[in-house]
């Protein structure tokens, strides 16, 4: 269960960062920086996480990429995650009123400068919802870890159960130790939400 | 799904009966055309056998069923190219039913019909009459007996040990302690690896070729399970690997047939120490498994245990057994 824990914070971690990156990318002046931007979501978030894992671990390793199977799983996790922080992100920028970016410009902010400190903070506040979403999926999405012989919450059930050949309980246990985690997730997102709401 | 499976599986039964077929006749012409006059060895008549026991109705049939692995490397394997079943599993099949239908094991091919057998479905394809035989790497144990009955062992696997080339330090299995070693999920092998080893690190994937994927990329030290499957892992990295030879655990594989058949049971075993006894055995061995490194092996001892449920005082078989070895031209 801990190893759950650690595997969805970190990943989760990487993939706020880069998928705000990413996210800014795709709304860029720059069409490059656009283009690799849409390429990076569109490649992770339209393949399976299970054969990204096992090209990771299998294949990347045979061009010097080699990790241990928990940093892979999080590096895995973090990028394939991090394609749907990005399309959120994005979506909650566009949401901030366009009047907003046009009076930080006419102010002489430079890019960087009107998307940290006028759009972003606006932006996140509205994706708040989803972005609690993108962490339960991937809370549920680290039991994928399994496949490769990470010792998470799956594949301590699916050890145990070898073991004992008990399935109902082992394997109820695990959904009940996923509920744990992810119910008072939800809460607190939704928590989060009601603070950061704009009053109207 | 089932459907698309029998479709496919029509095709290459009717290619490998092609195959076997074509196989006969040339088999007769090279004989003649080498030899002349056949003087090294007469070929087999065949036996005959007391009405009503289960060999004498499939030569009456002229042909058996034999369910063999497709996908088992040096056992049971089709060879895309020649649409025919390969491996051990298979010429002993071939021996068996030239104990049946006379000749040697290159005329017995043309009388059995190769079915596909998993490890699921080897226990309903007896009891359902769907196959005469399973020939299967299919291990003896009490469980299984209760429902089908085994003749055999004709071969032992042993769970062994795979390192790469130059790797001099696992030497048997308490070496695996405090090492990172794969094998299959849920597998025996696992099971007794904790067992012999229970301070190993132990890395599970769900096929043998991911272990050695992790091998060959240096994330573990050594891969556990049946010397046959490991065999064939070494043969496939061209040299990279080698097995340790240090069994810990033995795997008997037997003839699968329906329970209570001890006529058959009886004759199946005289005919499995017959082979060998003759060297017929081991020739199948070297020309399968010894292909892929095993060395041939002493064979098993026959295990003619009591079946729960069998029939008893059935003598048909002992009698019939004497005949298989009369020998004279057809």
């Amino acid at each position: 269960m801990r190893t759950t824990v650690v595997l969805t914070l970190t990943s989760f971690a990487a993939a706020m960062v880069v998928g705000t990156v990413v996210a800014a990318f795709r709304v860029s002046p720059v069409p490059p920086l656009r283009a690799a931007g849409a390429v990076w979501v569109q490649m992770l978030r339209n393949t399976p996480l299970t054969v990204l894992l096992l090209l990771f671990v299998f294949g990347f390793t045979k061009i010097g990429l080699q990790y241990s199977f928990e940093v892979s799983s999080v590096i895995v996790f973090g990028a394939y995650t991090s394609a749907f922080v990005a399309e959120t992100v994005r979506s909650g920028i566009n949401a901030v009123a366009r009047g907003q970016a046009e009076a930080a410009r006419a102010v002489g902010l430079t890019f960087p400068q009107i998307l940290g400190i006028v759009v972003l903070p606006q932006a996140f506040r509205t994706v708040v919802a989803p972005l609690g979403n993108i962490f339960i999926a991937l809370t549920k999405n680290t039991s994928i870890a399994a496949i490769i012989s990470v010792l998470e919450l799956t594949e301590v059930a699916d050890r145990l159960n070898n073991a004992t050949a008990r399935p109902i309980p082992v394997f109820l246990g695990a959904a009940v130790a996923y509920l744990v985690l992810t119910l008072p997730s939800g809460f607190a997102f939704g928590w989060l939400e009601r603070k950061v709401a704009i009053r109207r | 799904m089932k459907r698309s499976r029998w479709l496919l599986a029509g095709p290459a039964l009717a290619l490998a009966l092609l195959a076997g077929a074509c196989g006969d006749d040339q088999n007769p012409a090279l004989d003649n055309g080498g030899g002349g006059a056949t003087t090294t060895e007469a070929k087999k008549a065949a036996p005959k056998f007391d009405a009503g026991t289960t060999m004498d109705t499939l030569q009456k049939k002229g042909s058996i069923v034999v369910g063999v692995k497709f996908d088992q490397p040096g056992f049971g394997q089709n060879n895309p190219t020649t649409g025919k079943v390969e491996g051990f599993d298979v010429e002993i099949a071939k021996l068996i039913a030239a104990g049946i239908f006379g000749g040697d094991a290159d005329d017995a091919e043309s009388k059995i019909q190769f079915k596909e057998s998993v490890s699921k479905n080897r226990e309903p394809f007896i009891q359902n009459g769907e196959v005469d035989l399973v020939i299967a790497t299919y291990t003896i144990n009490d469980t299984r007996k209760q429902v089908v009955d085994f003749a055999g062992p004709y071969f032992v696997a042993e769970q062994d040990i795979m390192v790469k080339k130059d790797d001099n330090t696992i030497k048997s299995v308490n070496d695996l302690n405090g090492k990172k070693v794969c094998t299959a999920k849920g597998s025996t092998s696992e099971k007794n690896l904790r067992a012999k080893a229970a301070n190993a690190d132990v890395t599970l994937f769900d096929t043998y070729s991911q272990c050695a994927e992790a091998l060959t990329d240096g994330r573990v030290v050594a891969v556990t399970t049946d010397n046959t499957i490991l065999a064939g892992l070494v043969q496939a990295s061209n040299g990279a690997f080698k097995l340790v030879k240090a069994p810990f655990s033995d795997e008997p594989y037997g003839i699968g047939l329906k329970k209570g058949d001890d006529a058959f049971r009886d004759f199946l075993n005289d005919r499995l120490e017959e082979i060998f006894d003759n060297g017929e055995w081991a020739e199948a061995f070297e020309e399968t498994l010894g292909k892929i490194g095993l060395d041939t092996p002493e064979p098993p001892k026959i295990d003619r245990y009591t079946s729960a449920g069998g029939a008893t005082g059935t003598t048909g078989a002992g009698g019939s057994a004497t005949t298989t070895s009369t020998t004279a031209k057809p």
